[in-house]
């Protein structure tokens, strides 16, 4: 039970407290505005590339803006603690790490969740990409398998925030790298197959394969095999942040640097 | 030449404090060549080769707006979160002249990443690189370079006022990359926002390094670049006088 409040509430309160972004001056050009116009930039990159539809970078850069709040979020949030001296308080607690952890990433979810659906919309309103209604719950469900794999992976950067006193150093060449590396922008079988590789071991690369396929008509039953692929790097970056958390708090606590900024 | 002298160690100091912050080195050194790359690929994966090298090109210009825009912004916040920007406000000169060389510099530096972008392209990806124009691509991107820092200047003024201004700077990389038709032609583009595009200073520098490197009559452009410049340092010094005050009047200036 504390468990599960440590998880809800204090999750709910880092959330409150470390998301800079909040205030609705800061989270509409950034969370919002700044998505729509990544969309727009690639979109028309595209066209004039001549490389593939709108439809091909609305779904794309509109599941990808997730980590916006999946990595960015997560490095402010984790990283935060450090920043307001209060990590250090807050891993001298015996409270449950992964219900600690986990807590803080629920809400960046929540967030991801609703900054790739206005992207979507956006994309939906201002570009060439009508997708199936009867795709939209598909696509959802896709959005939200991809925000939660993404954020996994921003509490794996969160968590290098323990230990590296910038955690922005990190998180910001993981969004641009997940640019390039997911098949967000440029199709997978035109990568070199060393970046294809890498891709595959990211999350949103096979998420936005088959949102992609849905968008286009495809059941989500037949792209079950990339579904299920999303759903296990997820789980394996879930694993990995969480083993990175305890190593950096172990070695933090060993080199007293908990509380360097 | 006092103002020179302020200009220059102005200008000095900015350079040598970001080649210093991590952060921005990566946002100068890192973001466009990740940029290059992408837009290698993806223009690679598309129907028409012959705009591989123009992507080149652009994709080097589009890290000098990211590290314009992203130190422009920070210029200011920066100072007010170090406490100096309250003596700075207090010192004799006019402060539109003490942070000038602030956005110039952080311009300046963008420089690298044209010349980085290039160059790993060339290494790379064996795009050749041969401007029409060489003695003109060597004086075109300085002009382009003043351009930027003269609308980073107009950025930075709102952060006298604005302590949530940097959300500006957020939200801003993408958009004039668009409308200034850095590596999308503003033909593609719908009509409107050429309008937008041509009242940016940087849109015409960026078009007068292109037609450097890929041939047209370059004078024009640098020509209205500049005097979009100098419209810029109106608007600037009138807009940093009335947020100076204002933020004077209202005890803002060192809430960070």
């Amino acid at each position: 039970m504390t468990s599960l409040r440590i998880f809800t509430v204090g999750g709910l309160l880092s959330y409150r407290a470390l998301f800079n972004w909040q205030s609705p001056t800061y989270y509409i050009p950034t969370m919002l505005a700044h998505p729509v116009f990544q969309i727009l930039f690639f979109a028309y990159l595209g066209r004039f590339a001549g490389t593939e539809s709108d439809s091909f970078f609305v779904v794309g850069n509109g599941i990808q803006v997730c980590a916006m709040a999946g990595v960015y979020g997560m490095a402010l949030t984790i990283g935060g603690e450090r920043w307001t001296h209060t990590l250090g308080s807050l891993l001298a607690t015996p409270a449950n790490r992964a219900a600690l952890f986990l807590g803080r990433a629920l809400p960046n979810v929540a967030n991801g969740v609703l900054v790739s659906v206005f992207g979507l919309a956006a994309g939906r309103l201002l570009l060439d990409f009508h997708p199936a209604p009867g795709s939209v719950p598909s696509i959802f469900l896709l959005v939200v398998i991809c925000t939660l794999s993404c954020s996994a992976f921003g509490m794996a950067v969160g968590a290098l925030g323990l230990r590296f006193r910038d955690v922005f150093m990190i998180a910001n060449p993981a969004y641009f790298l997940m640019l390039l590396l997911c098949g967000v922008n440029v199709p997978l079988d035109r990568l070199p197959d060393w970046m294809v590789t890498i891709g595959s071991g990211l999350p949103l690369t096979h998420g936005i394969a088959a949102a992609r396929e849905v968008a286009a008509g495809a059941s989500l039953s037949s792209v079950s095999t990339l579904v299920w692929k999303e759903i296990a790097v997820g789980a394996a970056w879930t694993i990995v942040a969480y083993v990175l958390l305890r190593v950096f708090e172990a070695e933090g606590r060993r080199r007293a640097t908990l509380e360097t900024v | 030449m006092r103002v020179v002298r302020l200009l220059w160690v102005g200008l000095v100091f900015r350079v040598k404090e970001l080649t210093r912050s991590g952060l921005f080195i990566f946002t100068s050194v890192i973001e466009p060549l990740i940029f290059a790359t992408l837009t290698y690929y993806l223009f690679n994966a598309g129907s028409k080769p012959e705009t591989v090298i123009y992507s080149a090109l652009g994709a080097g210009m589009m890290g000098i707006w990211s590290s314009t825009l992203f130190a422009s912004g920070g210029a200011i916040s920066w100072q007010r979160w170090q406490g100096t920007l309250e003596l700075l406000v207090a010192a004799p000169p006019a402060f539109l002249l003490v942070i000038f060389p602030l956005t110039l510099g952080s311009a300046t530096i963008g420089l690298y990443s044209l010349t980085a972008t290039l160059a790993w392209e060339r290494l790379f990806f064996g795009l050749p690189f041969d401007p029409v124009h060489p003695l003109l691509f060597v004086v075109s991107p300085p002009v382009l370079i003043f351009g930027l820092a003269a609308l980073g200047l107009v950025i930075a003024t709102s952060f006298v006022l604005y302590r949530n201004a940097n959300a500006l700077s957020n939200m801003l990389e993408f958009p004039v990359w668009l409308v200034t038709g850095v590596i999308v032609p503003l033909s593609l583009l719908p009509g409107w926002t050429s309008v937008i595009g041509w009242v940016l200073a940087p849109t015409w520098g960026f078009q007068a390094v292109r037609r450097a490197v890929f041939g047209g009559d370059v004078w024009p452009s640098i020509g209205m670049c500049l005097a979009l410049s100098a419209v810029y340092f109106v608007i600037a010094s009138v807009l940093m006088g009335i947020f100076e005050r204002r933020a004077r009047e209202r005890a803002t200036l060192s809430l960070a």
